[in-house]
């Protein structure tokens, strides 16, 4: 026999039991939050952004590598907080957005390298980097609300790997519309700004992670 | 969705964990599968059933955690609870046992991470009576000798002034209770126990005084 307060919890919990509808499995939720919010963005880039401009100076294969990279980088974290906000998926969902994060910090290092080196002194210019830095937490702020609100509905065990990896996605899609608006080479102090800007987000993210519990 | 009436027998369930074999988890979690869909659906008996007979499995789990049985069934109930809370995270498609198996093992980690909040920040009561660093501080009848020394210059004061600060300093009652319980008016009491700790420090300094 149970002890009695267990059973008294089982009798408490089973009374008047309200049907739940369960969650669409994590993939499918990503993908609806990816494409809606890219159905916003999109729309948005189309009436603001120079596309032609954009399109010639990603032609370039390092540029379109790192372009790639920072999509890639927020699509799988984004995914990843999907899968880990639930309590049967892989701890090691938590890895997927580092490999094309990696790829993001090197092919934007390459490439301050070689404007840096080639250029000297304007390599390390501020000018235009607090503009990134604002974008980035400007676009990511509301963003990350919204995929806090979509993540909230799991009520995740351990809310930090889920707030990280959200934030971290939801940082480099911001980075990646970004790119839409840089035309000029990023500096040094460019890709130190982009990455201190990240991870403003993502230490405010997982400040908030109780939000998501 | 009817389900076998032996599957839910008591032995079925006390061997999960233990040495089951293959073929019986199968069923279990065949069951469970079951049941968690009628739950899930508004069927009350069905999660009833549910809660019944993974409890055990739970109870085995949350032992790897947790070896004072108390605390172990602490944990159960906020598994138990964790399972009716994100019931909705289950998906149909999937195992039950992996889902309710995550939820534990989190559920356990919580506990232990506790124990060990609580260890680190808190000091039994027979460690409290120790040694400190604080050479004041071991003197463990400090407190006791303290009140038995106030007694006497507490019983010098006058009386309107001892009952006002008896009143507010040691029982605590807030200013307005203390004044109605002496028939005072606020105002007036305050400044009995701003006389009354006057005169209690200047009974100390002298008494300190005359000890040096």
């Amino acid at each position: 026999m149970e002890p009695r307060s267990t059973e008294q919890l089982i009798a408490s919990l089973s009374q008047g039991l309200a049907p739940v509808r369960p969650l669409w499995p994590p993939a499918r939720r990503a993908l609806l939050w990816l494409v809606a919010v890219a159905l916003v963005v999109g729309a948005l880039l189309l009436r603001f952004a120079d596309l032609p401009a954009w399109a010639g100076r990603y032609s370039e294969w390092r540029m379109a590598i790192e372009a790639a990279a920072t999509l890639l980088t927020g699509i799988t974290a984004v995914v990843a907080a999907f899968h880990l906000s639930l309590p049967d998926r892989s701890s090691l969902w938590r890895y997927a957005p580092l490999p094309p994060l990696a790829l993001w910090i090197a092919t934007s290092g390459l490439g301050c390298l070689q404007f840096g080196v080639g250029l000297g002194p304007p390599g390390a210019r501020v000018g235009e980097s607090t503009h990134c830095f604002t974008f980035i937490i400007g676009v990511s702020v509301p963003l990350t609300v919204l995929l806090f609100a979509v993540l909230r509905r799991a009520r995740p065990l351990d809310p930090l790997p889920v707030a990280l990896t959200a934030a971290l996605g939801v940082a480099a899609l911001a980075a990646f519309v970004l790119q839409f608006f840089h035309h000029f080479d990023v500096t040094a102090i460019d890709l130190l700004t982009h990455l201190a800007a990240v991870l403003s987000v993502v230490g405010l993210a997982s400040a908030a992670r109780r939000v998501l519990a | 969705m009817a389900t076998p009436k032996s599957l839910h027998s008591a032995e079925g369930y006390n061997i999960i964990g233990a040495m089951a074999p293959e073929s019986q988890l199968q069923q279990q979690e065949a069951s469970w599968v079951l049941l968690m869909r009628a739950a899930q659906g508004g069927d009350a008996r069905r999660y009833d059933e549910l809660l019944r007979s993974i409890t055990p499995f739970v109870r085995n789990l949350t032992r790897r955690y947790c070896r004072d049985p108390n605390l172990a069934e602490d944990v159960v109930q906020d598994v138990l609870l964790t399972v009716h809370r994100i019931r909705h995270t289950w998906d149909p498609q999937r195992p039950f046992s992996p889902w309710l198996a995550a939820i534990a093992a989190r559920r356990g980690i919580d506990r232990i991470r506790r124990s060990t909040r609580i260890a680190r920040h808190e000091v039994s009561d027979d460690l409290a009576m120790e040694t400190f660093s604080v050479p004041a501080a071991n003197n463990e009848s400090g407190a006791l000798r303290a009140a038995e020394a106030i007694e006497p210059l507490l019983a010098a004061l006058p009386e309107r002034q001892r009952r006002a600060l008896e009143a507010v300093k040691l029982r605590g009652l807030s200013v307005a209770q203390a004044a109605r319980e002496s028939g005072q008016s606020e105002t007036a009491l305050k400044v009995s126990v701003h006389r009354a700790v006057k005169a209690l420090r200047s009974l100390v300094a002298s008494g300190k005084h005359d000890s040096d």
